[in-house]
């Protein structure tokens, strides 16, 4: 047991395991700022602006506001499923982070299946929303997670398809070894010979992590706040930054899959990978405060009728076409 | 068929919507950051309203106390209260009724046509500028003292005659400065 302990690769993991705890807290306050700044530019308004230098401690400020409310449990609800959910939330988003190559060296566990792992984990958060909603004993928290499971089992299916579509071109699962075979230049990205399934993860990453315009667990003229409608303070926080860390991985494993991950023309290394995840974030946040939100049926109109024939199409072509060549 | 290539062609839409908000993101702010920063166009905005003085009497309003604004307010939020006819003395009641008895026509005394008092309740007031659309005179106006703070509601119960004298006072010593 000790010597197991004490192997590097444990070592490796639980530094890890700490380092992205670091990695999702300084990342929520840098995209909680970025979303609250860009909604406010785009709106011709500064955002946060009075709380250090053009509004930088702001996040701060918020954090200390979370963490110094109370915490509370409606009548009648499910005390167990309620706290839990929460912690649920957040804490099966950090195995998320293991097999993400972030530099050529700067991988927590390079494993052959990575992208798999990160498939399974990502599915646990429905569930902490499914606990949230139930728990709550809230209508509009049961009707958020009545939205929140009908949606996930609909957009995982274009997903996992996309990423396959991928993994059928570059021959392999794991996230390192598909960076290492694309090159610098964006031509020699996936990107460039997948850029239909590169729409399509797109679009059902913004889905899966219940982003707007697909933000319908949450919608706020409906559901007042959906799942967390109940929560307060810091338990309201971790579903909070679950969300941002969820935005993160899906990001960064797009970066990873079709943009050629910590690859560039020049200099190579993490600060490309961070580069192009930050692009697409922005690109998530512009994305937000341009749009309104779809309905329900046409939030599922866009799955089963679009995606997910389009997403085979790409797959039996690429199938097809790597069978050929 | 049809329906799906207008979806695709509707596709357009999104790339147009990304352009104007990120038009938008790139122009500078339109907002005003209030202490450091204040608006220039104050006369297009509304304050509590005041009373206009006349032409050669600064003031004295040119009130004519028609009423017209107190029953138009919405919120009821203005009080006129207006003179009383003055009353005859002994003597004028003695020579207006022998005047009377005469067969002549009396007139008598009317109570004069401006405000004894102008009360304005702003706690209350909506802005809507309706007493100012009504006033046959046109005597009330919107003012343009925008930042006006109190601490507590009585505060905000103003007497604008005396606000009108004030205002008067105020711009009559600036022009004796200024001479």
């Amino acid at each position: 047991m000790l010597d197991v302990i004490l192997s590097p690769q444990f070592m490796r993991i639980v530094l890890a395991a700490v380092a992205v705890m670091a990695f999702i807290a300084a990342n929520g306050l840098v995209l909680v700022y970025m979303e609250r700044k860009i909604a406010g530019h785009i709106q011709r308004r500064p955002g946060p602006f009075e709380v250090g230098w053009h509004g930088l401690l702001q996040p701060i400020v918020d954090a200390g506001k979370l963490i110094g409310k109370q915490l509370f449990t409606p009548d009648g609800a499910d005390g167990l499923l309620y706290w839990l959910a929460p912690v649920v939330s957040f804490v099966w988003v950090l195995p998320l982070f293991i097999p993400i190559p972030f530099g050529p060296q700067l991988t927590a566990f390079e494993m052959d299946l990575g992208i798999v792992l990160i498939l399974a984990f990502s599915g646990t958060n429905l569930l902490a929303l499914c606990m949230a909603g139930w728990g709550s004993n809230n209508k509009w928290s049961l009707l958020g997670a009545a939205r929140a499971v009908a949606q996930s089992v609909a957009y995982e299916i274009p997903l996992l398809l996309a990423i396959l579509a991928v993994a059928f071109t570059s021959g392999t699962l794991d996230l390192s070894n598909t960076v290492k075979l694309q090159g610098g230049w964006p031509w020699q990205w996936n990107i460039a010979l997948q850029p239909l399934a590169f729409l399509i993860y797109f679009i059902c990453a913004l889905a899966e992590t219940n982003r707007a315009p697909f933000d319908l667990p949450e919608a706020e003229s409906e559901l007042t706040a959906g799942f967390h409608t109940e929560y307060s303070g810091m338990a309201f926080g971790l579903f909070f930054l679950a969300e941002y860390a969820n935005m993160i991985v899906v990001c960064a494993v797009a970066t990873a899959l079709f943009l050629g991950g910590w690859q560039g023309p020049v200099f190579s290394g993490v600060w490309w990978f961070l580069a192009k995840m930050y692009a697409l974030l922005f690109l998530m946040i512009w994305l937000r405060w341009t749009y309104p939100r779809v309905r329900f049926d046409q939030l599922l109109n866009i799955n089963w009728k679009w995606l997910l024939p389009l997403s085979l199409a790409n797959l039996m072509l690429t199938a097809l076409l790597t069978k050929v060549f | 068929m049809r329906k799906y290539i207008q979806q695709l062609k509707d596709l357009k839409s999104l790339i147009v919507g990304l352009f104007i908000t990120g038009d938008n993101l790139r122009k500078s702010t339109v907002t005003v950051h209030y202490p450091r920063q204040e608006v220039h166009n104050l006369a297009s905005f509304r304050g509590p309203i005041e009373l206009l003085p006349k032409p050669k009497n600064p003031t004295q309003p040119r009130c004519i106390t028609c009423m017209m604004c107190v029953s138009t307010c919405p919120s009821g939020c203005i009080t006129v209260v207006k003179h009383k006819a003055p009353k005859p003395s002994a003597e004028e009641k003695q020579a207006m009724a022998e005047a009377e008895a005469r067969g002549e026509k009396v007139a008598k005394p009317k109570a004069p046509k401006t405000p004894k008092q102008f009360l304005y309740d702003y706690s209350l007031c909506s802005l809507c500028g309706l007493c100012s659309e009504v006033c046959p005179v046109n005597s009330i106006g919107f003012s343009s003292d925008v930042y006006m703070v109190c601490r507590r509601r009585s505060e905000l119960k103003l007497d604008l005659l005396a606000r009108l004298k004030a205002k008067a006072d105020r711009e009559g010593r600036t022009v004796d400065e200024v001479a």
